[in-house]
């Protein structure tokens, strides 16, 4: 059991490439950190140097009080799961659980006792004969995480575990990953891009952009405070809404801020009939677009007064400019081509700055 | 063309048929020419069908030698070719595959100029080369040795170009999880890049095999001494004989004998081959 703290982390390339640009931040023994961003953000780097497989520019690497910036990867003290298992593929299970004890010189029984259990555990019993390539994706996963746990490491690195898996196994390991590290209470970062995931996994997130920590924190305090824009529309499914106050008609009473960017989710926008919730925004949509998946409805629709700004496209995850999503439950919904006012009370809105960099409290 | 498949067939098959009769039809005359006598076939009545004194024949080549000539019985040919053969196929592998792990696995300067000095002796087969390399071998103190015949073959760009790309292939993942579950190169090597490979290993095996047992320029220059004449050589002086009848009978019979071990590998090798091609996965 231990802590892992990061100080002033970077990592540059040879070509100049600054892949992390200083991370701070601290997991605390038996935690479950989830490092959460876009592709390419650095997220993987940052874990692989935690891991020692990538080397630190500068800045510390801290594993259960020991600066391990020197120290070599097996030395570490830690398990990692890979995205695609890497598991060996001329081994079968119990090698493939029992090599990294080998080669440490561990006693065989020991091993037998430590592979066993965790084959236990991970419903891995009947098929420690088999060799990966007999396994199916969900299989070789667990016999991924077999391999880490059979270490009785200080802390269980996962980079991107569950992405290689269809949509339901991932529902289900992801529960079983977060069940299996209350059980060992181990320390353990994981890095995803699926918010879901994040959300659902960690401790404390931290959520990355551009090499840099854009807010670090319990789950749903950076879902009901966002501290940037970019970890609105990062958190959350779908994204919330931004809206640029400046060319818009929208006032918010109470505050003189008519520069800055106002942020509401999806699900805080609900369908009124002509009164403005006290404090609150109503919008003016033309609904453009219905999407019914069952439990509740999205309805996208087009604010009237805004300019259509087809050639502005949108990041991948943002709604294009002008379009506003209300995400209301069940199954009913208005028509297309219908006008509707969607109106959000006051302490649901988010306020940011201009730039997008702060949050402001409104 | 699909409603005409009887028909469609047809004429591939009569093609191929064609192609197997014309490969076959000579191993077969050989086989046939090597059971009767040598008078039979110096009278040229080279008969179609097995004659009778094939045991006898195949005794005199590969154990006794005749008292016509002065040549050494084939067996111990037989012997000196599959050491040779077997030396070249596992040292070209050998070398090739750890040249290959280095310049896969490990960053070091020059790594790519390496890899391309080993390319281009692609250009550089030992009949180009084969001055330099005599005046080595012979400087070495080789002549007339297993080490002289195997050693100044066994560098192959081929094989090294063959590994890297397999090697190119493993997920770095693999290397990375070798590498905290505390094995360090050289267990990884023997562990789980080894392993990984029989199949290509054996693929290689047996191109390297026959190329080993097919090589008759080095072992002519290299070797004098009879007992460590290769078979490809003896088959040559079989037929080349001063003042005397050729002995069709032995010349056949010995060349259906340096037949018979590549024909052994890829039987052998191809089994080996699929059987790697199955259950492995990367």
């Amino acid at each position: 059991m231990a802590d892992v703290t990061l100080r002033n982390v970077r990592k540059a390339y040879p070509n100049g490439f600054e892949a992390i640009k200083g991370v701070n931040f601290e997991v605390g023994d038996g935690q479950f950190c989830v490092l959460v961003g876009p592709s390419g953000c650095g997220k993987s780097t940052l874990l692989r140097m935690v891991a020692g497989l990538e080397t630190i520019t500068s800045g510390e690497i801290g594993i259960g009080g020991r600066i391990v910036n020197q120290i070599e990867p097996a030395d570490r003290d830690i398990a990692m799961v890979f995205q695609n298992y890497a598991l060996y593929p001329h081994m079968n299970l119990y090698d493939n659980m029992a090599y990294g004890l080998r080669n440490r010189g561990m006693p065989k029984h020991e091993i037998n006792t430590r592979v066993q259990e965790a084959a236990r555990i991970l419903e891995l019993a009947a098929l420690l004969e088999r060799k990966p390539g007999q396994l199916s994706g969900g299989q070789r996963q667990r016999v991924a995480m077999g391999r880490a746990i059979v270490r009785q490491p200080k802390v269980f690195l996962f980079d991107e575990p569950l992405s290689n898996l269809d949509a339901k196994l991932r529902l289900s390991m992801r529960v079983e990953i977060r069940k299996l590290q209350r059980r060992l209470n181990t320390t353990s970062i994981y890095v995803t891009h699926d918010q879901l995931e994040a959300m659902t996994l960690a401790d404390i997130l931290v959520v990355m952009n551009g090499g840099q920590v854009e807010q670090i924190g319990n789950p749903l305090e950076i879902y009901q405070k966002p501290t940037t824009t970019f970890v609105a529309a990062f958190i959350g499914a779908p994204p919330m809404n931004l809206i640029t106050l400046r060319d818009s008609d929208i006032h918010l009473p109470g505050t003189n801020a008519d520069a800055g960017i106002l942020g509401i989710r999806p699900e805080d926008l609900q369908m009124v009939n002509g009164a403005v919730p006290d404090g609150g925004v109503a919008l003016d949509l033309t609904v453009e677009t219905i999407e019914r998946v069952g439990a509740e409805t999205y309805v996208y629709g087009q604010r009237p007064q805004q300019q259509r700004q087809a050639a502005i496209s949108a990041k991948p995850g943002e709604l294009p400019p002008g379009e506003i999503l209300v995400r209301i439950p069940g199954q009913q919904g208005p028509a297309i081509g219908e006008k509707i006012r969607a109106a959000a009370v006051r302490d649901k809105l988010h306020l940011f700055s201009a730039d997008g960099r702060k949050r402001i409290e409104i | 063309m699909v409603e005409h498949r009887r028909f469609g067939n047809l004429l591939p098959h009569l093609v191929l048929l064609a192609g197997v009769l014309i490969v076959a039809f000579p191993v077969y005359l050989a086989i046939v020419a090597s059971t009767h006598t040598d008078t039979l076939i110096a009278n040229g009545q080279m008969p179609l069908y097995p004659g009778t004194h094939g045991l006898e024949t195949y005794w005199h080549t590969i154990v006794s030698g005749t008292g016509k000539t002065t040549r050494q019985p084939v067996g111990g040919m037989m012997l000196a070719s599959l050491v040779m053969a077997v030396g070249i196929a596992v040292g070209k592998i050998a070398i090739s595959i750890i040249s290959a792990y280095a310049i896969v696995f490990f960053s070091f300067p020059f790594r790519m100029t390496t890899f391309w000095i080993i390319f281009i002796t692609l250009m550089l087969p030992v009949e180009v080369r084969i001055f330099p390399t005599y005046k080595i071998t012979s400087d070495l103190n080789m002549l007339d040795s297993y080490s002289g015949l195997i050693l100044p073959l066994i560098a192959s760009a081929t094989a090294t170009l063959l590994f890297r790309q397999f090697f190119m292939t493993i997920p770095k993942e693999l290397v990375e999880a070798s590498k905290m579950d505390g094995a360090g190169p050289i267990r990884f090597f023997f562990d789980t890049l080894l392993p990984l490979s029989v199949t290509n290993i054996a693929a290689l095996f047996v191109i390297l095999f026959i190329y080993g047992w097919n090589q008759y320029l080095w072992p002519l220059l290299i070797t004098t001494r009879d007992d460590m004449q290769t078979i490809v050589i003896g088959i040559k002086k079989i037929i080349d004989v001063h003042d005397a009848l050729t002995e069709w009978t032995v010349a056949m019979a010995t060349a259906v004998l340096a037949m018979l071990p590549p024909v052994a590998v890829v039987v052998f090798m191809q089994r080996l081959f699929v059987k790697g091609l199955i259950e492995t996965e990367k």
